[in-house]
């Protein structure tokens, strides 16, 4: 037996899987049109390659990826371009994005596509397919998957987890998928361990799922490589990335850095899948499992393309029940109210809740901290929330990020367990995207004030410059003009007669003092006195 | 309405209804020991504490029922009220219990902003203020030369009078802890001291039951998961292993330490004072070094200082400390165990 480690905190919130875990995947059918947008992934977004009007295949490249962080996107199905435009597409701030608006004319007309031989392949040749294929994380982060899959500088790695937890309550996809497709599944881990070259390779399925772990055994033991299922506690959020790999491995990766720093990558079991069908069928990512559950009549797993409606995956689940106040994207704890019901599916849609007041009852108003601590047991990144809080709330973003704000993964088991009710990961929320604004406006400050500083040391120099060329100028006329050159000499002179003209102007100058009281006579007196001396200064005026 | 969706079920009101339901067995043990006056000593603050801080959310324009219904001023009054002496007048009660909700709660920004203990600071104020009537601790009914009955009692309490041939002495007795002190200074030893009848078997006759009560409610709620085993555990230990060093060093002179944990606030400060999460550290190891200050400290005043319990004066000393005990205990955060610039005591 694997001996397990533990990270601390966690909860667990009622789970709500057998909703939508009992049935099979059912394939959704093809809309009559697909909005499909072009940022679907972390990193830049894929720059379009289509414009209004041109006739595309199934599995065509419409996006290609721009940038190193990025990846394609390609048409879901056959169909012809109607508008390449911005349109509202599933993110919390509701605003708008650009995408690829397509009609649909169900004849399902494939591109050329061929299994690849990846074996013979050059390694980054095959990490640049797969960036092609539009592979990204299908656990919900959408990270672009073939960055993950270089080995890096130590071209091995320790550990390669496969994330099959899935420890949000409601949500199914990867449950079924490892229970049917389990096999295609282990055929990705075997191209990922051709590029990882892992010592190790082992899946993580939370214990709540003993179908799924059995397929996942099955499957593994028809591999000819080691692969190993690990059954792990169900607690949320056992299925974090940093969370399942200290439970597996007993590391923890370093804040700030990468899980490969401690020799270990993680990806979710549905990319594996996705890796599979790029690399074995030659397919892109075009389609993903979604769970349909909450308020809705026939909850259960869909197999989705791309850029179809949200609307109409509710209806294909049996529509919505009375009640229905809105569509939540992810799981209760981490997802997101969807801005409105039409908005298209993407890579990252594992699941869709139709929420209402019962099933989502809205917080009563919050009190203030009692500093009960309930927050930092439950947090399983050892952070403690209450202190943030009283941090973020009075915008000392300094202390906040000395109290590893920036660590936290809002998770949502602070909120949970506050028994004050206050919702503290939106406040951390909060205080991460003032931090990020303050810093983009110091950037900008600090690059005004270089160009500023440089500028002014232009001017100068400019100055400079000028007023060297003329004193050349002036020197050369001088110069020419026959006259004394020589500075010093004409500015002795000119201070001799300048000293000469004051002791005239002193002589000259000389007037009684203190005059104003003295009695009429003496005034007289005063005035002949000046009369004398006018003249006589005329008299010596006239000799020099 | 943003993420997550779901919550578990709890509140400030359902915490503070488990501390009152888990104060239950003690008053119990009070009431059959030394009679019901300590119910009208805890209804009276009771209203008090409701009134003042009604009157204070007021001022401060804020919503009156949320607070109110949390429950916080209640367990506050009911704690002062155990604390003080059941036989003390109906104005002591009020003066203390205003001045615990007004001053020390409401005047530092209400619920949750206090930084000390609002109970020990009406209970500090009380005892340095009106020193005589805090010490009109009642006798066990079993040792009193004379009993009061209901209605008399609640004549003295609020009319101050009491009946005819009945004295104040014949009602009241000094505390156990009062008593070893007063002997000690008169030269007995501990030995001897501990055959007066006001002892029983561990601490003093009834008050040894009441801590009893205490000691079961608070295991109620360390079941409840109100309180974590740090604060208590870490301060009977410090108290126990103080009096235990003094108590082998000389036995005559330094009562043993388990009289120590069953006598005056001991129990009650291990699971409802010191456990008060507002006033209190927030991590696990501070907790500890808190609790351990207060039961060190609550021995060196029972001991060595003027009063004969220490338990509030040490609450209330380490309720300073707690910021600066709260910066150094910061616990490692996942992933930073290796890094150098950890937040590992909070400071820059």
């Amino acid at each position: 037996m694997r001996t397990l480690h533990h990270f601390n905190g966690g909860v667990h919130p009622a789970q709500h899987k057998a909703e939508s875990n009992t049935r099979p995947i059912v394939a959704a059918p093809v809309p009559p049109r697909l909005v499909v947008p072009l940022h679907q992934h972390i990193g830049s977004a894929a720059k379009p390659l289509v414009k209004v009007g041109d006739k595309v295949l199934k599995g065509q490249m419409i996006a290609a990826a721009e940038g190193y962080v990025s990846a394609a996107v390609h048409a879901p199905t056959s169909g012809t371009v109607t508008v390449v435009e911005m349109q509202t597409v599933p993110h919390p701030s509701g605003l708008p994005d650009l995408c690829v608006t397509m009609e649909t004319d169900h004849e399902e007309r494939w591109i050329a596509h061929a299994p690849l031989d990846y074996r013979a392949m050059d390694p980054s040749e095959l990490r640049n397919h797969l960036r092609d294929a539009g592979v990204v994380g299908l656990g919900g982060a959408a990270f672009p998957s073939f960055i993950k899959l270089n080995p890096g500088p130590a071209q091995k790695l320790q550990t390669l987890i496969l994330n099959g937890a899935e420890c949000e309550p409601w949500i199914t996809c990867d449950d079924r998928l490892m229970q049917e497709r389990a096999e295609a599944i282990v055929q990705g881990i075997e191209i990922m361990r051709f590029m990882l070259r892992p010592e190790e390779i082992l899946v993580g399925i939370e214990d709540n799922k003993p179908q799924a772990i059995a397929a996942m055994r099955a499957a593994c033991a028809l591999a000819d490589f080691a692969v190993e299922v690990v059954p792990v506690p169900t607690i949320y959020p056992g299925g974090g990335a940093k969370q399942l790999i200290k439970v597996l491995t007993g590391k923890e990766p370093p804040s700030g850095g990468r899980s490969t720093d401690v020799g270990v990558q993680c990806f979710n079991v549905a990319t594996a899948y996705s890796v599979h069908r790029a690399v074995h069928h030659g397919e892109p990512v075009i389609s993903r499992i979604v769970t349909v559950t909450g308020n809705v009549r026939q909850p259960g797993n869909f197999e989705v393309l791309i850029g179809t409606p949200v609307e109409q995956l509710v209806q294909l689940a049996g529509g919505a029940k009375d009640g229905t106040n809105g569509y939540v994207m992810g799981g209760p704890m981490m997802g997101f109210t969807l801005p409105q019901p039409n908005v298209p599916v993407v890579k990252a849609t594992n699941c869709i809740i139709a929420s209402s007041q019962a099933l989502f009852s809205p917080a009563p108003p919050a009190l203030p901290c009692i500093r009960c601590s309930r927050c930092a047991v439950a947090c399983p990144a050892d952070l403690q929330p209450m202190d943030l809080y009283w941090f973020s709330r009075a915008r000392n973003f300094g202390k906040a990020q000395e109290y590893a704000l920036f660590d936290c993964i809002e998770c949502g088991c602070c909120t949970y367990v506050c028994p004050s009710h206050i919702p503290l990961v939106q406040y951390f929320r909060f205080a991460k995207s003032e931090i990020w604004a303050r810093e983009k406006e110091k950037e900008a400050a600090d690059l005004a004030r270089e160009r500023h500083e440089f500028r002014q040391f232009r001017l100068e120099r400019e100055k400079e410059e000028r007023a060297e060329k003329l004193a050349q100028k002036a020197a050369a006329k001088l110069e020419m003009l026959g006259g004394s050159t020589d500075p010093e000499a004409d500015a002795k002179k000119a201070a001799i007669q300048a000293a000469i003209e004051r002791a005239k102007a002193k002589k000259a100058a000389v007037t009684p003092q203190n005059v104003d009281n003295l009695p009429p006579d003496k005034l007289k007196e005063i005035e002949e006195i000046e009369a004398r001396r006018a003249k006589a200064k005329e008299g010596t005026q006239q000799d020099s | 309405m943003g993420s997550p969706y779901v919550a578990e079920q709890s509140s400030v009101s359902v915490i503070m209804l488990k501390v009152l339901a888990a104060l239950v067995p003690a008053i119990a043990a009070y009431v059959w020991f030394f009679g019901p006056a300590i119910l009208v000593g805890i209804a009276l603050a009771t209203a008090t504490a409701l009134a003042c801080e009604a009157a204070m959310l007021k001022l401060r324009k804020y919503p009156v029922k949320p607070f109110l219904m949390d429950g916080s001023a209640t367990v506050t009054a009911v704690l002062l009220a155990l604390s003080i002496p059941p036989l003390a007048p109906w104005w002591l009660v009020v003066v203390g219990t205003a001045f615990a909700i007004v001053v020390a709660k409401q005047l530092y920004g209400g619920l949750g902003n206090n930084l000390f203990n609002p109970a020990m600071v009406g209970y500090a104020v009380l005892i340095i203020s009106f020193p005589a009537a805090m010490t009109q601790w009642p006798a066990p009914d079993a040792l009193a030369a004379a009993h009061l009955s209901f209605p008399d009692t609640l004549q003295y309490l609020f009319g101050g009078t009491l009946p005819d041939g009945i004295k104040l002495d014949a009602l009241t007795m000094a505390t156990p802890l009062d008593t070893l002190k007063t002997q000690l200074h008169l030269a007995h030893s501990v030995g001897d001291i501990r055959h007066m009848p006001i002892f029983g078997e561990v601490g003093g006759k009834g008050s040894e039951i009441i801590a009893l009560g205490y000691l079961v409610g608070g295991l109620y709620l360390w079941q409840q998961r109100i309180i974590s085993w740090h604060v208590p555990l870490a301060f009977l230990a410090a108290l126990f292993a103080t009096a235990g060093i003094f108590h082998l060093i000389d036995a005559s002179r330094y009562v043993s330490p388990l009289f120590h944990l069953a006598s005056g606030g001991a129990l009650l400060c291990a699971f409802f004072i010191a456990t008060d999460p507002v006033t209190g550290p927030t991590t696990p190891r501070g907790k500890l070094i808190f609790a351990a200050g207060i039961g060190f400290l609550t021995y060196i005043i029972r001991t060595f200082g003027g009063y004969p319990d220490g338990v509030a004066f040490a609450v209330l000393i380490l309720n300073i400390c707690v910021p600066l005990i709260d910066a150094y205990t910061q616990p490692p955060v996942f992933g930073h165990k290796d890094k150098k610039n950890s937040p590992q005591d909070g400071r820059p």
